[in-house]
């Protein structure tokens, strides 16, 4: 059937070229924001990350002198490096801001005072005059300069590894993890038995219970906000991690009923009928042999739930709270992109240690998570 | 305790108080109450049988019924009492007030236009993903990528995509790559955000982004599942690769594209977390979901940010009858 298209090579050609087209649409903005991440904050502002592998020239801040005075031949001398960290090789310098490319590496500018300077190409400069410099101003050197590409993980060190208010973002991985591990472990066990009990047993009210949970599968969890709030002051839990784990189970309970019922209803009647009349009891079919058999859905529901309280923003600023010790990495991110919007590289690092755990999870488990995806939404 | 500690006790205690209620009220079921032994066993057993699902089914319908069906009661009775009066019943107060406000209807005036534009938007890209990468070798990677974003939090793919939306001024090296090459185009760079009525349009952008792989996912596996006679016979019948695509495939599969459809207009009455990290509802775009936010947890209005909610249900109310309907014509 495929080869409809295959017969007309000019259409082949516009599927390829279109595919292309969607991929790179899809794939930029996330590409963006990983490169900007290596990159350190005078890159990112000085050029777009889709140019980071080519040398740039950029007018780099005005750098004022400093180093170590020595007599030389009678004259007070003061050399050193522009850039002592990085390789970047000087096109054009100039000492006022007005005319900050006035001269090529290698000329020798007079200053006030029969005070000499010399910029070279490597950035090495040479400041000499009759008198010491002593308590001094020294002038301030503006450059363009241009810099080999490079990359850096400084602001991963930076923002995983410093406590510092800018970074909190390793805490709030913390905090991250802490809420998604067990919201995401606790339903499983409860959504499976209820599952079975919909699937396989038979009770009166029964297709009124599918029912219920596939209405409150739509319901908005914005409703229950505040009345949860209140709950959990009444019966003392307050804001914290129990408060967001139990508000995390009972809000993914609908979805894993669902998954899980749909999953088991479609198993074999034969072995189960067979178990039972062998002998075997409810509690021992579902563990011994439905349970085992349900692994592929028990997966897509934990991929989800864990997904879902991984990057959930609003269940976490309500239960858990939002002061910087609680504050998870999504409410982080919200806070950085305030604070420090133009910070582009500590945002940009941030923001990927925030996507980089879903995004793993993703492609390893991607077989299971679209698995879910149609057991749950095409009948 | 420190509280990752503290997370793994509680997955051990939860689990293990799982397996503990499920395994001893089961046996207490069959070796206390009802014991298959002695002169009553058929009816013992019978007994047991009845009460068994709802020993499977308590944990669950407990979690259920107290944190998703009590609270939708208990925030229709907030929307209609007054917090700053002690509670008391004011009726339709709160809703008035509401209707009052400006930026409730810009709120109401930019859900219409996402509930429109954003399901049709990733339906429409998912269904050409899908078959566009059905007919390709690489299709799985091209799949995969577009399918990536998925995994991304909804503040994870607002930093991503203010990155792309990012404004030097004029004369300044861009490094938004809108901007870049709006610029590189003739154009003077725009802080695209701010602009009104089409920075909504820039939101939307970012959930379309994300909604686009499930779409195509679903819809693919839709596609394959198409029976090959109908498509040969059309070839036979000398159609076109377009008409074949529109007229029999599209069709074949519509039930499925009102499921994604509707799955992804949920997904849009809910967005907070774009609104709220991008712009704040700022510049003429605040949304239904952010609107209440600001409501119950800035101005501490419950009464307002309840009724809110309350709009938000009634929104999703035509799917959930739709929903329910459709399971119980299964279940028949």
């Amino acid at each position: 059937m495929d080869n409809i298209a295959g017969k007309k090579a000019g259409l082949t050609w516009a599927i390829h070229i279109s595919v292309v087209v969607l991929v790179a649409l899809w794939l930029f903005p996330t590409l963006g924001l990983f490169v900007s991440s290596f990159r350190t904050a005078d890159q990112i502002s000085g050029s777009g990350w889709w140019a980071a592998l080519s040398t740039q020239e950029r007018q780099l801040p005005a750098a004022r002198l400093a180093g170590d005075e020595v007599i030389i031949d009678g004259r007070y001398v003061i050399s050193g490096e522009l850039f002592p960290n990085t390789s970047a090789l000087v096109s054009a310098w100039g000492i006022s801001a007005r005319e900050p490319e006035a001269n090529v590496p290698g000329d020798t500018v007079a200053l006030e005072g029969e005070v000499r300077l010399l910029i070279d190409e490597e950035g090495r400069f040479v400041l000499s005059g009759p008198d010491s410099f002593e308590g001094q101003r020294l002038p301030r050197v503006f450059s363009t300069a241009a810099a080999p590409p490079e990359f850096t993980l400084a602001n991963y060190e930076r923002v995983l590894f410093t406590g510092t208010a800018d970074a909190g973002v390793g805490n709030a991985l913390l905090n991250t993890a802490t809420v998604a591990i067990p919201a995401t472990v606790i339903p499983i066990l409860i959504a499976a038995f209820a599952a079975y009990a919909l699937a396989w047993m038979d009770f009166p009210g029964r297709a009124l219970l599918v029912a219920l949970v596939v209405a409150l599968l739509v319901v908005p969890l914005q409703l229950a906000l505040i009345p949860l709030l209140q709950l959990h002051n009444t019966i003392g839990i307050g804001k914290g991690y129990i408060g967001t784990w139990l508000a995390h189970t009972g809000f993914g309970m609908p979805l894993a009923i669902y998954l899980l019922r749909n999953y088991m209803v479609g198993l074999p009647r034969d072995i189960i009928e067979s178990a039972k009349v062998d002998g075997a009891t409810d509690f021992q079919v579902f563990t011994k042999i439905v349970l085992p058999l349900s692994f592929p859905a028990l997966a897509a529901f934990a991929i989800f739930q864990f997904l879902w309280t991984w990057n959930d923003l609003l269940v976490a600023l309500v239960f858990l709270g939002t002061d910087d010790r609680t504050l998870v990495l999504t409410g982080r991110l919200v806070n950085l992109m305030g604070s420090r919007g133009g910070d582009w590289e500590i945002l940009a690092t941030s923001a990927f240690v925030s996507i980089a755990v879903p995004l793993v999870v993703f492609f390893t488990m991607q077989r299971y998570l679209v698995r879910g995806l149609l057991a749950g939404s095409v009948k | 305790m420190h509280p990752a500690l503290a997370g793994l006790v509680t997955i051990a205690l939860g689990v293990g108080g799982c397996i503990a209620y499920f395994y001893l009220s089961n046996l207490v079921l069959d070796k206390v109450l009802y014991p298959a032994r002695g002169p009553n066993i058929g009816r013992n057993i019978n007994r047991a049988n009845m009460i068994r699902p709802w020993l499977f089914l308590f944990p669950a319908l407990f979690v259920l019924m107290l944190y998703l069906a009590y609270p939708v009661l208990a925030t229709l009775w907030l929307s209609l009492t007054d917090r700053s009066q002690g509670g008391a019943f004011v009726g339709f107060a709160n809703y008035r007030q509401m209707m009052d406000e400006p930026k409730f209807w810009e709120a109401i005036r930019n859900n219409m236009l996402w509930l429109i534009v954003v399901p049709a938007a990733s339906t429409a890209f998912g269904l050409l993903a899908a078959q566009l990468t059905d007919r390709i070798s690489w299709g799985s990677l091209a799949k995969s990528l577009i399918f990536m974003p998925m995994a991304i939090s909804f503040v994870g793919a607002s930093v991503i995509w203010k990155l792309v939306y990012d404004a030097r001024p004029e004369g300044a090296e861009q490094i938004g790559i809108l901007n870049a090459v709006w610029v590189a185009l003739g154009g003077a760079p725009q802080t695209w955000l701010t602009l009104d009525l089409v920075n909504s349009f820039f939101l939307m952008a970012v959930l379309i982004w994300i909604q686009t792989g499930f779409a195509m996912v679903i819809l693919s596996a839709a596609l394959r599942g198409i029976p090959e006679e109908t498509v040969e016979a059309a070839i036979v019948d000398g159609a076109n690769p377009f008409q074949i695509f529109f007229k029999i495939k599209v069709p074949q599969i519509m039930p499925t594209i009102v499921v994604v459809w509707t799955t992804i207009t949920l997904v849009v009455l809910k967005v907070f977390d774009i609104v709220l990290a991008m712009t704040n509802g700022q510049w003429g775009t605040q949304v239904l979901a952010n609107y209440m936010y600001d409501r119950m947890f800035r101005a501490f209005d419950w009464g307002v940010g309840s009724a809110a909610a309350i709009v938000i249900m009634l929104l999703v109310t035509p799917i959930l009858v739709w929903n329910v309907y459709n399971v119980r014509k299964e279940m028949r």
